[in-house]
């Protein structure tokens, strides 16, 4: 569903993502996996544009983006494609000044503009989903992390994303809260949402993952299933894993 | 000092001080502070949004007003204007004078609440889809309003008194009145501690409002 040939991003001198090839599969788990400053969060949030690569190409379904041409990306292209992928942030960044429910019905009313009860009824649903019906009409600063974090999925869902990017979903929140944010994801996965997430729990990587990335230095090292990796010989990559079990 | 002809005195001139308060004072405060505040608002917008050409022209402008006196300001619209052929009337003059200073220091005020709002609810708008206009008019704009309350409150404030200085210029407004007063009765300290208690009353009155809008505000939205 999206091929991402050749990508590249630099800031300043450090080439963060260099030159990087991978097919995400509709209906599938990636894993993005590494050790701090490898290029994980830049190449996640290239696929939802908020970094925009210097070089290379991203297809989704029929349609690519080429970056680096001398015409700059027309912001209306930029915009159709963030519509398609949903982001998950690490700080849930939900907007402090609206409600849960605000928050999940300002996508699908501003951007894909629907009727605001029809979004109000689809928002409740997926509020349901995320156990957290019961807190619509509080503000986010009411909520618990993880609750936060279970919103900012909603939200993400409300859009109908044809994919759907965690950036390291549970870093911020303590143990207890994160089990509540993974269970959701767990669900995410079971029912075959396109999903890539960027993450540190080695555990719930192997429990969920159909295809793992290991970036280093803005390269793939490996790519495979879990335990293909595990097998890999790559002394680099055993030392990584063994360090985070 | 507080004799029975000083108190008569106060008295009769506590409402011949009101009435021009409420007849000149207060529009020309409320006037000046709404075209003020929609000027700081384009302002601020061409400043944060790197608007090309509009961008050095508003930070000139911004540079000019807060580094004259704005009685000097006064002076050069109502008696330095004239000798360009344009004539205007004393209340135009300082409706022009007190917006264009409350524009000024407004646009700073807005310009640092829309920099406060994190950048993390800017790329959520973004990662949504929103262009822009939309990030702008449905995130950034409403969060900077409210961090920027407190100190517009301070402007207002600062307005009602600053209208003193339109006597300057010849609108009869209450400092003006009082001087009058106080000129006929020989009485400037009375007089002048009145109107300064009169001041302190609108004042506290803004106070009051700024309290009930903040607390509103927080109750309203986070």
């Amino acid at each position: 569903m999206l091929q991402i040939r050749n990508l590249r991003k630099k800031y300043e001198d450090l080439q963060v993502i260099n030159g990087i090839n991978v097919d995400i599969e509709s209906n599938k788990t990636t894993v993005i996996i590494g050790p701090s400053g490898s290029g994980k969060t830049t190449l996640l949030r290239s696929l939802n544009l908020l970094t925009i690569p210097d070089s290379g190409d991203i297809s989704m379904n029929d349609s690519t983006l080429h970056f680096g041409e001398k015409q700059p990306l027309q912001k209306k292209q930029i915009i159709e494609f963030r519509k398609k992928t949903g982001m998950v942030f690490q700080s849930f960044n939900l907007f402090s000044h609206r409600t849960v429910i605000e928050n999940i019905i300002e996508g699908p009313v501003t951007v894909l503009k629907k009727k605001k009860a029809e979004a109000i009824q689809e928002g409740m649903a997926l509020l349901e989903k995320v156990g957290l019906a019961e807190k619509a009409n509080q503000y986010p600063r009411q909520l618990s992390g993880g609750q936060q974090q279970r919103v900012a999925i909603a939200r993400a869902l409300a859009m109908k994303p044809e994919v759907l990017l965690f950036d390291e979903p549970t870093s911020a929140l303590d143990p207890e809260l994160e089990i509540e944010v993974l269970e959701i994801i767990r669900t995410l996965v079971k029912e075959h949402y396109t999903i890539v997430i960027v993450t540190h729990k080695m555990g719930f990587a192997k429990e969920v993952a159909d295809h793992v990335i290991f970036l280093e230095n803005g390269n793939i090292l490996e790519q495979g299933s879990f335990s293909s990796l595990c097998q890999s010989g790559n002394e680099r990559i055993n030392k990584f894993l063994t360090s985070l079990q | 000092m507080l004799n029975e002809r000083v108190i008569n005195i106060l008295q009769e001139s506590f409402f011949k001080i009101l009435i021009p308060g409420i007849t000149y004072t207060i529009p020309l405060t409320l006037v000046s502070f709404a075209i003020g505040l929609f000027l700081a608002i384009l302002v601020a917008l061409v400043q944060v949004s790197n608007v090309r050409v509009l961008n050095p022209l508003v930070k000139f402008y911004v540079w000019i007003i807060r580094g004259t006196p704005l009685l000097v300001q006064m002076f050069i619209i109502f008696f330095g204007l004239p000798s360009l052929g344009i004539m205007l009337n004393s209340i135009v003059a300082a409706i022009i004078a007190f917006s264009l200073n409350v524009g000024a220091y407004a646009s700073e005020t807005l310009r640092a609440a829309i920099l406060s709002v994190p950048a993390g609810q800017i790329e959520a708008g973004s990662s949504l889809g929103m262009n822009y206009f939309q990030v702008l008019h449905r995130i950034i704009l409403p969060q900077a309003f409210k961090v920027s309350v407190p100190p517009l409150f301070n402007s207002f404030i600062s307005l009602v008194k600053d209208t003193s200085l339109a006597s300057s210029i010849t609108v009869t407004e209450m400092f003006m009145v009082s001087q009058r007063i106080a000129a006929k009765t020989y009485e400037p300290l009375a007089l002048y501690c009145e109107v300064a208690v009169i001041y302190l009353i609108f004042c506290t009155v803004l106070t009051k409002v700024q309290h009930r809008t903040e607390k509103w505000l927080k109750l309203e939205q986070g």
